[in-house]
């Protein structure tokens, strides 16, 4: 998105379903509950719905399976699959369809089963051809050995990638919609079965069921509605690579790129944003997407975490849902980055609600750190 | 089988052989890694295949954890070729907690999964 499209769409409503364990549910039930949830806080109906971005990890056309399961007839779709990145990436797809006319009401929507069909991670992915005979385990081999290279560059510590952890489950024992909301000590992390070294279960996101919806609208009509809109003043993404043993520099991420775009579509530095919502699918995660984003130089994101840095209390709110460490993961986590940044606009966050937030930041990222996007969001006053 | 034809054909047959090559771009001079019809570094479309030298380093490295029962816990880790190029593998004759970032190693055509594919040791000094 270029500085041309700040602020001419806005989020109008937004929801979610089957967090944690939605038993009995299939992942297009959860898809719809969502749906129905975030379509009923915009006061709309599912028969406004012209526009249709959807992606899920069960079928080779999941978003004409929603549109089919919805009983809608889209006339703008976008089911581009980035990975958990795609929900944060159609913010910039919806608002260039809404502002070009393509459709009036767009709906971003996912939903997953993956803990109760399996348990575990669900993927409609195979295996990169040059990598499977190597059987690393998807996608955390990829995050561990990112940040084994972390720590040997920049010295970040075990301790420092554990703080991570204990400041989301420090934001989700606030949140009555968290899945994980038991204390956790910096102890427990470090003492917790190591999965992939460097990275512990405790360093792995959560593995629940759920769903998440955005209503979009043009900014011209957003003040029609229930809720305050929450507008998009700048999104942006960059992609570096699919397979891990591709990347560049395993300690830059493309959010470097995705995020300096963003800044400037929306006209905003770091410095200004008052939360920060970030994919956080490990530790890892948010030390480097802090340093890419600009809240830190590189290599210094270690310390930045360190002692309940970005916990609430801290120097800066990260995660204030408790994130997919703690409060929600179905496979793909990124909605989920821009409902929290929407909810502490609005003042209606399920958790901790900081005051008077006027500017947010959500970051999704996709595949083994391939996908990076970027999205910057702000209430009536930064317009 | 018939004689190998495309970028994947010719690096599998040649692993089939006992030997690694990789493919070079006529135009860049450059390296890549996987196999392909094009340079990702210049787009030109003139490869050719060269004899790996086999000298690695180690750029990153993980343990995955199993139970024993399942095999143990085994490496996968990202190498360095002396060409300049990067592939996943994982290191042998050597504990897999052992493997450390900048360790140089040497490649060699072992098996991993039934198949023919390049693994590494630790070099000599
Ligand atoms: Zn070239």
């Amino acid at each position: 998105m270029t500085p041309k499209l700040r602020g001419k769409s806005a989020i109008v409503g937004t929801g979610h379903a089957g967090f944690g364990e939605a038993h009995g549910l299939t992942a297009y039930d959860v898809m719809a509950q969502s749906a129905l949830a975030a379509l009923g806080d915009a006061g709309l109906k599912l028969s406004d719905v012209d526009g249709l971005f959807c992606t899920m990890m069960e079928d080779s056309m999941p978003a004409l399976m929603a549109a089919e399961y919805l009983g809608i007839q889209p006339r703008f779709i976008d089911g581009t699959m980035t990975g958990g990145s795609s929900f944060v990436n159609y913010l910039t797809s919806a608002t260039m369809a809404l502002e070009a006319g393509l459709c009036d009401v767009a709906l971003i929507v996912y939903g997953s089963n993956q803990r109760t069909a399996s348990g575990r991670l669900v993927t409609a992915s195979r295996p990169p051809a040059y990598e499977a005979p190597y059987n690393p385990r998807y996608p955390i081999s990829a995050y561990a050995m990112a940040a084994a290279r972390h720590m040997h560059e920049f010295g970040t510590t075990r301790e420092q990638l554990a703080d991570v952890a204990v400041a989301a489950r420090a934001w989700a024992q606030h949140n009555p919609e968290a899945f994980e909301r038991g204390p956790l000590s910096l102890e427990d992390v470090l003492g917790a079965r190591m999965v992939a070294d460097p990275l512990t279960v405790r360093d792995c996101c959560l593995v629940t069921d759920g769903g998440g919806a955005i209503v979009m609208v043009r900014a011209d009509r957003a003040k029609d509605f229930p809720k305050a809109p929450v507008y998009v003043l700048g999104s942006a993404a960059e992609s570096s690579h699919r397979q891990i043993s591709q990347m560049k520099d395993f300690t830059v991420t493309a959010a470097r790129e995705s995020g300096a775009r963003a800044f400037d579509a929306a006209g905003v530095s770091p410095a200004d944003i008052q939360v920060v919502e970030l994919y956080d699918a490990f530790t890892i995660n948010t030390i480097l997407f802090l340093e890419d984003l600009g809240f830190c130089a590189k290599g210094e994101g270690g310390a930045f975490v360190e002692g309940g840095r970005i916990a609430p209390g801290g120097v800066l709110p990260v995660n204030t849902n408790g994130g997919g460490l703690s409060c929600v993961h179905p496979g793909m986590y990124g909605i989920f980055t821009v409902i929290e940044a929407a909810r502490q606009i609005r003042g209606d966050a399920p958790g901790i609600q900081l005051r008077d937030v006027d500017l947010a930041l959500a970051h999704g990222n996709g595949g083994v750190l391939s996908s990076q996007v970027t999205a910057i969001l702000g209430s009536q006053n930064t317009l | 089988m018939p004689d190998a034809t495309g970028p994947d054909q010719i690096f599998q047959r040649a692993l089939t052989n006992g030997e690694i090559v990789l493919p070079r771009c006529d135009d860049c001079g450059a390296y890549h890694f996987f196999p392909r019809v094009l340079c990702p570094h210049c787009h030109g479309t003139a490869i050719s295949w060269h004899p790996a030298s086999g000298k690695g380093r180690v750029h990153t490295t993980t343990v995955v954890r199993q139970k024993l029962e399942r095999g143990g816990d085994y490496n996968v880790c990202v190498v360095e070729l002396e060409e300049g190029v990067r592939m996943m593998s994982r290191v042998e004759g050597i504990a897999p907690r052992d493997i450390v970032i900048d360790m140089v190693v040497t490649a060699f055509v072992g098996g991993a999964e039934g198949q023919p594919a390049v693994l590494f040791k630790p070099a000599e000094v």
